[in-house]
């Protein structure tokens, strides 16, 4: 995983920033679920524990983290759906 | 000529904006439909005490008319296509309604068909039929494996399968078969609940009562002939009693008018509620893709929004400063089972804190539910 300041592109992007509930993390996983395998999705996240929480489910999920950008006052995460 | 102001669907979120509208509005200035398939208000909250014995049936359910100001024309029929461009909503007895001013408010639909096995394998809270059927389920239950989990995101009322696992405890202990039951809670995330205050407090609930929480599971199939239900994340847990919350989408012939998004949810924008790229047309409630909770507590803070920009437009006045912005309020009651609960309360900007848990905020839950029709709908609170 690496962490970059320039945009990696998605094929689809969810602006999950001011989401306490349901939350980034669940933005995520329906993404995930809406997506076919191989697509590339990016969420933004304004809440610091995603950090932790994103990443996780990630890898416990077994998709592929390509990268964590950070601006200001949020962070977009990029990933690829893998199975 | 007054303004066509057209509003799809008598949920929280419809009614209140058309009881709203009609008390801003001059029958000169606006002529306020309201478009709903079964004429039925059904207060959806209600549904888990109703699998848990704590609620009637007959007790969630009301004639929209009777909620609606008198002004208000009720179209007891379905939508089936909205045509953005002319500003008409076809009818499913025939004919069509224009439009100046549309407000899509037409909740979400369950989808259960998406998960495999999940109709012929699992219980639902989240229609009456099912909770009735949960009900008979649960009366008869001798012991085993309970299991509650997740099937689909996003899903209505975020905390209800967390307060459900609590309502089903207590219920199978008064009912003295829960010494014979081992409840399992799959959680899609990391922890209980995804606000992380109230999750210690869940976490903390569950551990003294006995409820196992399982992390990172999020439903993906279910097999009835084994009894077993299998992750996202590569898991699977047997089970002998399984509810899930099913998947949900947005109305049917909303996706076929081509306004959602690949999840079936309307584009809507964050603070204004317009629904992007359409002219005079709103979203509130479940039906919008904003990453927010879907329930009537979003819909209920939404309406007044919605009202102010279209007066505003009737009138052919400035939007009054301050008004016609959704700054993402959400505030609701979540049970934390011992006859207690907390209120959790945010906006897009503030976090959630969740005090107690308290007795009054369970109490506060349960004369919410009973005042709800006479307060919510009316827009007295």
């Amino acid at each position: 995983m690496s962490e970059i300041d320039t945009k990696i592109a998605a094929n689809r992007e969810i602006d999950a920033r001011g989401s306490f509930c349901p939350g980034p993390l669940l933005e995520l996983i329906r993404g995930i679920r809406e997506s076919d395998i191989g697509e590339t999705l990016a969420i933004l996240s304004g809440d610091a524990g995603s950090r932790k929480d994103i990443p996780a489910w990630v890898a416990k999920a077994g998709h592929e983290m390509l990268g964590i950008e950070d601006h200001d006052g949020y962070a977009r995460f990029v990933v690829r759906k893998v199975r | 000529m007054p303004a066509n102001v057209v509003i799809l669907g008598g949920g929280v979120g419809g009614t209140l904006t058309a009881n709203l509208l009609a008390k801003r509005l001059k029958p000169g200035e606006a002529r306020i439909q309201v478009v709903d398939p079964t004429g039925i208000h059904v207060y959806q909250p209600g549904f888990q005490y109703v699998a848990v014995g704590q609620a009637r049936a007959q007790s969630l359910s009301r004639d929209e008319r009777s909620l609606l100001n008198r002004r208000v024309e009720l179209i007891v029929d379905q939508a089936t296509y909205i045509d953005a461009q002319a500003k008409e909503v076809s009818l499913g007895h025939g004919g069509s309604l224009p439009y100046d001013y549309l407000v899509v408010a037409t909740g979400a639909r369950l989808v259960p068909e998406q998960v495999p096995g999940l109709i012929e394998g699992a219980h639902e809270f989240y229609s009456l039929e099912g909770s009735l059927r949960l009900r008979e389920a649960l009366r008869g239950f001798k012991g085993g494996r309970l299991v509650i989990g997740v099937a689909g995101m996003p899903y209505k009322c975020p905390p209800a399968p967390v307060e459900f696992a609590l309502l089903a405890d207590s219920f199978l202990r008064k009912r003295g078969v829960r010494e014979k039951t081992q409840i399992d809670f799959l959680s899609p995330l990391n922890r209980a609940f995804t606000i992380e205050s109230a999750s210690k407090m869940v976490a903390r609930i569950y551990a003294k009562q006995g409820i196992n929480l399982h992390t990172f599971v999020n439903v993906e199939a279910v097999d009835p002939s084994r009894g077993e239900v299998s992750s996202l994340e590569g898991e699977s847990f047997p089970y002998d009693l399984l509810v899930l919350v099913p998947p949900h989408r947005g109305a049917e012939f909303i996706e076929k008018s081509g306004l959602v998004d690949r999840g079936g949810w309307v584009p809507t924008d964050r603070h204004s509620l317009a629904v992007r790229g359409t002219d005079g047309v709103f979203a509130i409630g479940d039906t919008t893709d904003l990453p927010i909770s879907k329930s009537g507590s979003t819909a209920h803070y939404q309406s007044p929004v919605v009202v102010e920009r279209i007066a505003a437009g009737v009138q052919g006045v400035d939007l009054a400063r301050n008004k016609g912005h959704y700054d993402g309020k959400v505030a609701c009651f979540m049970e934390t089972g011992q006859g207690k609960g907390t209120i959790l309360y945010f906006n897009y900007e503030r976090p959630p804190k969740s005090p107690g848990p308290y007795r009054r905020w369970h109490w506060a839950k349960w004369a919410f539910n009973r005042a709800y029709w006479y307060t919510v709908p009316q827009g007295r609170v």
